[in-house]
């Protein structure tokens, strides 16, 4: 048996990870989601961003669970939206998670205004998929999801590398955020576990990588989606609401 | 955990510069053996250190991720990065990641060690 050249030249990996890229495409989303923040953005990885870099890892083990680690991938790869606390929405492609992909989210804030951002899947094999965020996310970073066998039991992980993005969401983070994402994760790790019946008991370990503060990333305050959602939904949608009400009941004049 | 798929090697090329020559799959397997690796060229006086990709035959995000793990160490104890022989493919990835924006890369490894002269 011949093996064709071109292939055989291939990187195995090729397949797995994402298309060079400039700024995000965002596909066709459903009308409820908040699409703002994302089509035009660039990625920011660990290395971007203005916070100190933190290596997170939050794991459940799925005792008494007799699926491979490749199935637990493909269940959360197909439901990953369904897994997230109520309020928080991850509208993907119809292709799904797939690499080069582009999701936007909707996540809840304390003060009531939907947050819009996204992320672009860079990676994605049988036992594992990494995001990546666009400029603006409250994050600059990666995040891997990816599921592992470890002394006979199926281990689910969700582990980012990842800093804060700009000096507002370093302060929101100190207040607030951390806790939120440590809860966030907690409760996707608890779903998933419960989906396949398993008791879940969350495992979290965390290590500062790098305490230091990239200044120069300061700047990146200007793509804060935060601050955008929150300009749009107090300044923008009431003028638009306001436009589809007189569109309808257009003023006669005698 | 399971072996790593991978062998590094240290080379010492001078007494201030070391190459880590980096064979087979990178992903989070291969954590103990790179950090081991990159350790004993700093401790044996390596101020700047080439990471030699020839041989890489496989990369997970993971093993991204252990590269920046490797950067930002290397960045706290003042110790130069680069990175040589990336394949078109493992350059998009690093691009893609923006980990080009940290990691100086050259073609070969002579081209690199003529950006460090009189290092």
């Amino acid at each position: 048996m011949t093996t064709d050249p071109e292939t055989a030249s291939q990187p195995r990996d090729e397949a797995f990870w994402a298309r060079a890229i400039g700024a995000l495409k965002v596909r066709t989303m459903p009308v409820e989601a908040l699409n703002l923040n994302v089509q035009g953005r660039h990625l920011v990885g660990p290395l971007q961003g203005f916070g100190p870099l933190y290596h997170k890892r939050y794991r459940v083990r799925l005792v008494g669970v007799a699926l491979s680690p490749e199935s637990v991938i493909q269940t959360w790869r197909q439901n990953f939206a369904s897994f997230w606390p109520q309020g928080n929405h991850f509208f993907a492609p119809l292709s799904g998670i797939a690499p080069g992909e582009v999701a936007v989210l909707n996540i809840a804030s304390p003060v009531g205004v939907k947050m819009s951002t996204g992320i672009l899947v860079i990676y994605s094999d049988e036992t594992c998929f990494t995001f990546m965020n666009p400029q603006g996310h409250m994050f600059a970073g990666m995040i891997t999801f990816s599921a592992y066998e470890e002394n006979g039991v199926t281990v689910a992980q969700v582990e980012p590398l990842l800093r804060s993005n700009d000096p507002f969401w370093e302060v929101m983070m100190r207040i607030y955020g951390f806790k939120r994402e440590d809860w966030f994760w907690h409760q996707t790790l608890t779903a998933l576990a419960r989906f396949f019946g398993a008791q879940a008991e969350v495992e979290f370990a965390e290590e500062c990588l790098d305490p230091r503060y990239q200044w120069a990333g300061a700047k990146n305050i200007w793509h804060n989606a935060a601050i955008r959602s929150g300009l749009y939904t107090i300044m923008v949608r009431p003028v638009q609401r306001l436009a589809r009400r007189v569109s309808r009941h257009p003023v006669r004049r005698n | 955990m399971m072996p790593a798929n991978a062998t590094i090697e240290l080379r010492r090329l001078s007494d201030t510069i070391s190459a880590l020559d980096i064979r087979g799959e990178v992903t989070a397997f291969a954590e103990p053996m790179l950090m081991d690796t990159y350790l004993r060229a700093t401790t044996e006086g390596a101020r700047a250190v080439v990471l030699n990709f020839a041989g890489l035959d496989y990369m997970n995000s993971s093993g991204i991720g252990l590269l920046v793990t490797l950067l930002i160490r290397a960045n706290r104890a003042k110790v130069r990065l680069l990175a040589v022989e990336l394949k078109e493919h493992y350059r998009h990835i690093f691009e893609l990641t923006r980990l080009n924006e940290a990691i100086r890369i050259y073609p070969t490894e002579a081209e690199a060690l003529a950006a460090l002269a009189g290092f």
